[in-house]
């Protein structure tokens, strides 16, 4: 037979360029394959970078297509300006000059009146050094990004109680564990590594373990699924905490030596009560052994007593760990108590325990490196514990979800696997705990810089951020009474204070790249009011809107001025040590994105129209001292931009380009960067991989590469000491006083202990919503992004809302019906879909698919815009009023977190409406970019 | 008809772990932008910013199943062109288009002799093959032959795409027909098996069964013997019991 002749060796493309995927938040390395055409440079494939640390060649569903997202039809081509009512979507294309002029029309005055009245937040953004760094110039408290409603409590739990969390932030030691325990997960961090992590424990012989309310996904591999009732993970949590304890399955010596378990607290009745004692100098106290006597904790022949107790002036100061074993002991914490609750049964609680307690003790193991800890003790071995924790927005995305967190931690602390081999290790720049992160800043001053930066860590009443009169500061109140630790800001609630004028009005709301018109924001009906509500005389309530992004988002129809920013493919970045980098465990890493191909419209990189805004606003650090601008664009600024003397946004290829951390600024460090694949690493000595706070060696290390100026060894805190400060204060100690209706509140959920409550309590309105409702984000989407992507649309084009077969039995279901869906705040009528490896008392649906008619370049017809629908609909901002008429915001009370998750809905099947459209109905918007082709089918 | 080599000298084909596939998608859309730059026509999408139909060579299903006793479990289950020793698709082709190469058994369509038919596409017993209503001709897997020979790609990416770009390293590539080989080893050591044997089309492709689900706690669920009960043997039923277990424990420390 003669078969035909086949070209088996085509050209994938011309040249291969290197640069950095932004399809989600996990920034894997890409190789574009780039094809030289007649009409210029064209993207013809885009794979995995093998080099690349993050990914090591694989790309996920998003990454693989990015091409589509390069040439979507729903990119924005020019600055606009509106031309219709606000949500109409009707604007004209200006000029730059006319969009910067608009700009600055705006924000001069303000600046130099009062730099409060702008609000600046940003959405996606990977460049927060850089926007923070813009906005405290500017002067504005009113900066965040979206940490707030996206997982802040999972960054503070971590930060607060040992300095550094899950996220991207830390990996389980992937080589060595033998048993991977993940809690509900957010697919867009860390999203390969994890994937990859989970083929090799396998590849390994381990256990992964899911504890999710839905079994899809990661869940869907895991070799056990605990199908956790949503809220609830704490409880579990401190019931396999009880378990441990009550078993002695913990690592004594490690408590001992690396955690507060062995300080002090002070037991005397008053302003002290609950907190830590502390020598002169600061330094927590333990009841050493050997001494008999309480010394300081880090003394280099201190024998720290894990039960010690020092009998002063008529009491008896505790250790932590026998407030702990009090505490956790009690039979409210017993399999039995809490089985009903977390919706899986008791026996199989005790017997999750056990695997825990077999892996960490039984499969222990030594590893053969010596080190010296910060105590100057050198050590022959390391101790193995082969068991590692992950988590993200499913445990954080509660009311409770700081203490649920802590939770967590506290049980791997226990284990005393964090940081040692087999079990989660940090990312550097982490460890750093949170005394060494910034405290906020807000103090205004007319014309100036705001005094230092907008974000960080309290510790006690003295640093929240407050006006004179006791009220925020912030027009997200943030780092106020109602959420005092809320480290990232509060993005979720900016627009609904904002239109309330509460603490007070202002004049312009400036986003970048979040889609606060629809699904990032709860409420988005009502939100979408709130953006364009009138005045009487007819003027907006939130007088000037700018905004920023690359695609024809619904956000975008709600702006009076758009800045349009470049694909991912267009664009500088860096990836920076100073904001969110991309280090492993064994690695410090940084990395860039570059234009690889130009863009044909009349965009520009938001972070370069920033600069060239910032310049003709006369921001300091933006202008030189004659006035011009400082920097001609942000790759100019990425290379030339210090914030210490040697330490700028990239590590890598600094002074002659040979230094690695610290080293002048080089003006051949982006081609340096390119030649290397993107990147730059700079890997950890073997000795100092492990018990990194301890260890004098990484320590060391991390001070030469700029990490830190001096080494900054601590003990890991069971016992957070912020939160019994802030209780204290809410019994009525100190100067600083909450006001008195949340001082119950406060005395309540602020435990230095992590404890558990029910969050959704107060969403069941009475009793009549008594189901749980999630979103989840499916892995080839990206919050909205993905629908303008017409290879990824066809993947998650619908989103049915899944019910479990309990419910689904319970209402008569079948396939394609319809349901209506109410919560206390509104309601949504969709269509169902039958999912048996469900909870049984929750229904969730993908996030973000839903679209509003006319955005994202879509068709009229598209399922998104019919068939799709959001959850956000149902989640008011606001918690239901209480009975002193006062509403809260619905978050975490400690965090100020967005509870996304603590939605309680009622279900009743109706029939499928007339029109099959799911409702509520969010009318149309115009579209400024027209519609996608009919026929997409071209090679380039 | 067209007939199909009486032996192949090599078996390429793909092994696809169930146990690890976590439904990612990445090889959908990695074998999507391939295979459009790549042999033949590209692969459309109509009304692809509407209510969108597409040509993939590469989809994921996702299944519930319930068992009698036990939780219920999602599977993902991608599905190709297994490359059948005896593929149907092939004896059907009323031009010769649907071949199977003879040196590694891969099976391709030659675009130039289809004519869009999709008497191969009815013959298919897996549903592994799509009509492109723009090119008007039979699109599939090709594994991706335009790769795995490129001397113009480095030879460490000389695989399919959807296997280089595999997350989770849950698909496997290589020659199915070499016991020694390390697919064939994986299929032996892991069980791999025939999808719908049955149906006697000798797929090449092979499937990794998922490892057994929910192992913790099934002995206690059904009061068979606790073997993980020594593992919580109290020290301490109370803290002031437990204080003291520390204490004497410490001491030995």
């Amino acid at each position: 037979m003669n078969q035909p002749i086949v070209d088996l060796h085509p050209k994938t493309g011309d040249e291969v360029r290197k640069t950095t995927c932004y399809m989600c938040a996990c920034r894997c390395g890409i190789d574009v394959h780039i094809k030289h055409t007649p009409d210029g440079d064209k993207v013809a494939y885009i794979e995995g970078n093998r080099d690349h640390p993050v990914n090591r060649g694989v790309l996920c569903a998003k990454g693989s297509a990015g091409i589509m997202q390069h040439n979507a039809p729903s990119r924005l081509r020019s600055p606009m300006k509106r031309t219709g009512p606000r949500g109409s979507g009707e604007f004209e294309p200006i000029s730059w000059d006319e969009a910067y002029a608009i700009a600055e029309s705006w924000l001069r005055p303000i600046r130099e009146t009062d730099p409060s009245k702008l609000a600046f937040f940003t959405g996606r953004d990977q460049s927060q050094s850089f926007t923070s760094w813009w906005a405290q110039a500017f002067g504005t408290p009113n900066y965040a990004a979206h940490g707030g409603f996206c997982s802040v409590n999972m960054a503070a739990g971590g930060i607060y109680t040992m300095g550094g969390a899950f996220w991207e932030f830390g990996q389980p030691d992937w080589d060595r564990t033998r048993m991977f325990v993940l809690f509900g997960v957010a697919e867009d961090h860390d999203s390969n590594p994890i994937k990859m992590g989970i083929g090799k424990v396998k590849a390994n012989g381990g256990r992964i373990v899911g504890v999710n309310p839905v079994r899809s996904g990661y869940n869907a591999v895991a070799d056990d699924w605990f199908g956790v009732t949503p809220g609830t993970d704490g409880l579990l949590i401190l019931s396999l905490v009880h378990c441990l304890l009550k078993a002695g399955k913990i690592d004594l010596p490690y408590l001992r030596d690396f955690t507060d378990a062995p300080v002090l607290i002070d037991a005397r009745p008053g302003e002290t009560h609950g907190l830590p004692l502390k020598d002169d100098d600061g330094h927590p106290l333990v009841w050493c052994r050997k001494e008999g006597r309480p010394r300081c904790f880090d003394a280099a022949d201190v024998d720290p007593d894990l039960n010690g107790a020092w009998d002063q002036d008529g009491v008896t100061h505790r250790t932590v760990m026998h407030h702990m074993a009090h505490k956790y002991l009690d039979a409210r914490y017993a399999p039995e108590a809490v089985a009903d609750r977390v919706g899986i049964p008791a026996a199989r609680i005790r017997a999750f325990a056990a695997e825990i307690a077999r892996v960490a003790f039984d499969e222990a193991f030594l590893l053969d490196v010596e080190w010296t800890d910060f105590r100057g003790r050198t050590r022959k071995t390391m101790q193995g514990r082969p068991v590692s924790f992950h988590a993200m927005r499913g445990i954080s995305a509660h009311a409770n979800g700081f203490q649920t967190c802590r939770a967590l931690h506290v049980l791997q602390i226990l284990l005393g696997s964090v940081e040692a081999p087999g079990g989660f290790r940090f990312k550097p720049p982490y460890p750093k705990p949170a005394t060494a992160h910034p405290k906020p800043h807000c103090k205004v001053t007319p014309g100036a810089p705001l005094d230092g930066p907008h974000l960080g860590f309290v510790h006690g009443p003295d640093d929240l951020c407050l006006r004179d009169d006791g009220s925020p500061a912030r027009i997200d109140k943030a780092f106020s009474w109602d959420n005092p630790m809320s480290a990232h800001g509060m993005m979720h609630m900016v627009i609904s204070n904002a239109h309330a004028g509460d603490p007070y009005r202002i004049d312009t709301l400036f986003l970048y790249m979040a889609n606060m018109a629809w699904n990032s924001s709860m409420n988005t009906s009502g939100t979408m009011r709130m953006l364009s509500d009138t005045n009487e005389d007819g003027s907006y309530v939130i007088p000037h809107i700018i905004y920023s992004d690359a695609y024809s988002s619904e956000m975008v129809a709600y702006a009076d001025l758009i800045l349009p920013d470049t694909t991912y493919l267009e664009r500088h970045d860096c990836i920076s040590m100073l904001d969110r980098p991309i280090c492993e465990a064994e690695a410090a890493a940084d990395g860039i994105r570059w234009p690889v191909v130009q863009p044909d419209r009349d965009v520009k990189g938001f972070q370069t129209a920033m600069i060239e805004l910032g310049a003709r606003l006369g921001l300091p650090g933006m202008v030189n001292d004659d006035g011009g601008q400082k920097y001609a664009d942000y790759a100019d600024y990425i290379q030339r931009h210090e914030r210490r003397p040697n330490v700028g946004p990239l590590m890598g290829f600094r002074g002659n380009g040979d230094a690695t951390g610290r080293g002048a600024p080089n003006p051949n460090q982006i081609e340096e960067y390119k030649k290397n694949g993107g990147f730059a690493l700079a890997h950890i000595p073997l000795e100092a991989q492990f018990f990194k706070p301890w260890n004098r060696a990484y320590q060391d290390w991390a001070v030469d590469l700029a990490l830190y100026d001096k080494p900054q060894p601590y003990i890991f805190t069971l016992w957070c000491e912020p939160l019994a400060k802030f209780r204290l204060a809410a019994e009525g100690y100190g100067d600083r006083q909450p006001p008195d209706h949340l001082r119950h509140r406060i005395r309540t959920h602020f435990d230095p202990l992590p404890i558990w409550w029910d969050p959704t309590a107060d969403h069941d309105g009475g009793g009549a919503f008594t189901i749980n409702a999630l979103t989840q984000r499916p892995m080839a989407m990206y919050h909205s992004w993905g629908t303008q992507n017409a290879w990824l649309r066809q993947i998650h084009g619908r989103n049915p809302m899944y019910l479990p077969t309990e419910i689904w039995t319970r209402h008569g279901f079948a396939e394609d019906d319809w349901a209506r869906i109410t919560s206390p705040h509104g309601e949504i009528t969709v269509p169902v879909a039958h999912m048996p490896a469900l909870n049984g008392n929750t229904i969730w649906t993908w996030n973000a698919i839903g679209k509003r008619k006319g955005a994202w370049a879509l068709h009229d017809d598209a399922p998104e815009a019919n068939k799709g629908f959001l959850l956000n609909h149902l989640i008011h901002e606001l918690m239901p009023p209480k009975k002193d008429g006062m509403r809260w915001s619905n978050s975490d009370p400690i965090t100020g977190q967005a509870a996304w998750f603590d939605l309680k809905v009622a279900i009743e099947k109706v029939p499928a409406p007339a029109d099959g459209r799911t409702r509520p109905d969010t009318g149309r918007q115009a579209s400024p970019v027209g519609q996608g082709p009919e026929v997409v089918a071209w090679k380039v | 008809m067209t007939a199909l080599p009486a032996s192949t000298q090599k078996k390429l084909g793909l092994v696809i772990d169930l146990d690890t596939c976590v439904g990612c998608h990445a090889c959908v859309t990695a074998c999507k932008g391939w295979n459009t730059q790549n042999y033949g026509a590209p692969l459309s999408d109509r009304n692809a910013y509407g209510d969108a139909e597409g040509t993939f060579l590469n989809r994921i299903h996702a299944y519930q199943s319930q068992p009698d006793q036990g939780l219920a479990r999602t599977t993902h289950f991608p599905k190709s062109c297994l490359h059948c020793d005896d593929a149907p698709c092939v004896t059907v082709c009323p031009t010769g288009a649907s071949y199977k190469r003879a040196e590694d058994g891969i099976v391709l369509v030659n675009e130039d002799a289809c004519m869009g038919c999709g008497l191969c596409a009815w013959a298919c017993p897996y549903g592994a093959r799509e009509v492109d209503e723009v090119a008007g001709i039979m699109k599939k897997c090709t594994l991706c032959v335009d790769r795995i020979y490129n001397e113009n790609i480095p030879e460490i990416d000389r695989q399919p795409a959807c296997v280089r770009t595999c997350p989770a390293g849950a698909r496997h590539f290589g020659d199915l027909a070499d016991p020694a080989s390390d697919i064939s080893i994986l299929v032996a050591e892991r069980g791999g098996v025939d999808l719908m044997p049955e149906q006697g089309t000798k797929p090449v492709n092979k499937y990794l069964p998922p490892r057994p689900r929910d192992t913790i706690g099934a002995a206690q669920m059904s009061d068979d013997e606790d073997i993980l009960a020594p593992f919580l043997a109290p020290v301490a039923e109370e803290p002031a019991g437990f204080l003291g277990w520390l204490d004497r424990s410490l001491e030995r420390l």
